[in-house]
């Protein structure tokens, strides 16, 4: 039987310094905590992070981001996390801001084994500029270039032990598209169950696209509601 | 009811914008104004909010005792769904805007051209969190309706001729509802259609950069 569930030190093995890492997650909700602490304590840097945003400051991959471990983000908005931006400002850190689909779809892309898209979404904006033009259907469009990862780091609600996943509510997100684009793919889950124990009809990401699987022991407080935005 | 633009110029515009919403509409609520639009909704209303981060059929907020870890609207805030609501991942949830479902969305703005041209994601040099999902939004939805202060804090105008930002998306508005006027983008230029019952037609002028065409049925809200 196919068993992919192994501890959070032999699962990060693999990374290193100056990788690509994805992570999956929007805000709270999807954001692997357990493995980003991992790779925190494991003391990498140089790391190009790709995640819808940054968290909020002091919290997931903020903290990687605080610690001076990330050269390169590659996100859609900073909106809630002021101290990456003041960083940014200050060239802390380089930032490449994409339209949030758009960034999915470039995951999507790069997990489907294709070279990139073509996209009308910001044809006539500042965009433009270091985007290659592309004409298709008669329209012009712009091409945008897929993307891929070393690891993706994914955060998952149920697993079984041959790495099939089961995503909850909101925090399904980017995680099935990163699931499939990165070269190693490690997935959190919160419970783990025996193979067969998740109906095959049932699966959000199927175990084949998945390298390791580790349980998060104890949901660390960071993974509860975030009080002020309880309204 | 009647809102005092100048005290509560927010509230003021959500209670407009609500009525520009259809029952059975798939609708997106960008942040700031246009999350107070619910408050103006009749009960019964059936309608689908779509939220950017893979929730079609988002509710209210959830209250302190129904707050879900994993369930938050595309700007953070716990919230619930509604009988029928549906989860998916981000690709999806975008295909929804660019394919064509999306009926109407709502965004706020930091210029608007009477082109009906957009700037509303960046001032270089000074602010610059992201592009989010504004731009597919303001690309894509069937219909988009601008909810901003009619001018800024300085009284400098908002709608103007030509944006001087960079753009969100060019000739994508096709509504402006401000605390005091309600304009149509049309080809033909910006048509005033409705102006607030607290202000006059000498106001709006004054605040307004690009020229205005008064409706022949101009009306107060």
């Amino acid at each position: 039987m196919i068993d992919k569930v192994t501890s959070l030190d032999r699962a990060l093995k693999k990374v290193k310094n100056g990788q690509i890492v994805m992570t999956g997650g929007f805000g709270v909700p999807g954001t692997p905590f357990c493995l980003i602490k991992g790779v925190l304590d494991k003391g990498v840097c140089d790391l190009t992070l790709i995640k819808n945003e940054a968290n909020e400051a002091g919290l997931g991959i903020s903290l990687l981001i605080e610690a001076g471990r990330v050269k390169k983000l590659i996100t859609s908005h900073l909106g809630l996390n002021a101290r990456v931006i003041e960083m940014m400002n200050e060239s802390l850190i380089d930032v490449e801001f994409f339209p949030q689909g758009i960034l999915a779809e470039k995951i999507r892309a790069g997990g489907a084994g294709l070279l990139g898209i073509i996209t009308d979404i910001g044809i006539d904006t500042i965009l433009c500029r270091d985007r290659q033009a592309a004409h298709v259907h008669g329209r012009q469009g712009l091409i945008e270039p897929s993307l891929r990862s070393d690891i993706a780091l994914i955060h998952a609600s149920r697993a079984d032990r041959a790495g099939n996943l089961i995503y909850e509510k909101s925090a399904r997100n980017f995680n099935p598209l990163m699931a499939m684009a990165g070269d190693l793919v490690i997935a959190e889950a919160e419970t783990i169950v025996e193979t067969g124990q998740i109906p095959p009809d049932e699966v959000h990401t199927p175990g084949a696209f998945v390298d390791h699987v580790v349980l998060i022991e104890t949901l660390m407080p960071e993974y509860g509601v975030l009080k002020h935005h309880v309204h | 009811m009647s809102i005092d633009p100048k005290s509560d110029p927010k509230r003021k515009i959500a209670m407009r914008a609500a009525k520009e919403i259809k029952p059975g509409q798939v609708i997106n609520l960008g942040i700031g104004i246009p999350t107070l639009i619910p408050e103006f909704l009749g009960k019964d209303m059936s309608l689908t909010i779509h939220s950017e981060n893979g929730i079609i059929g988002a509710g209210k907020s959830s209250g302190p005792a129904r707050a879900d870890r994993n369930l938050i609207d595309a700007g953070g805030t716990y919230i619930t769904t509604v009988l029928g609501a549906a989860f998916c991942d981000s690709s999806v949830s975008f295909a929804l805007v660019r394919g064509g479902r999306l009926d109407l969305a709502f965004l706020g703005a930091l210029e608007i051209s009477e082109k009906g041209d957009l700037a509303n994601w960046i001032i270089p040099g000074k602010f610059a969190p992201g592009i989010g999902g504004g731009m597919e939004l303001a690309q894509k939805a069937k219909r988009l309706v601008i909810t901003t202060t009619h001018a800024t804090k300085n009284a400098s105008a908002k709608i103007l001729k030509k944006c001087t930002l960079p753009l969100t998306a060019s000739a994508c508005v096709d509504m402006i509802i401000t605390e005091l006027a309600v304009i149509k983008v049309s080809r033909n230029g910006l048509v005033l259609k409705e102006i607030s019952e607290e202000t006059d037609l000498e106001t709006v002028i004054g605040l307004t950069e690009a020229p205005l065409i008064i409706s022949d049925d101009l009306t107060r809200f």
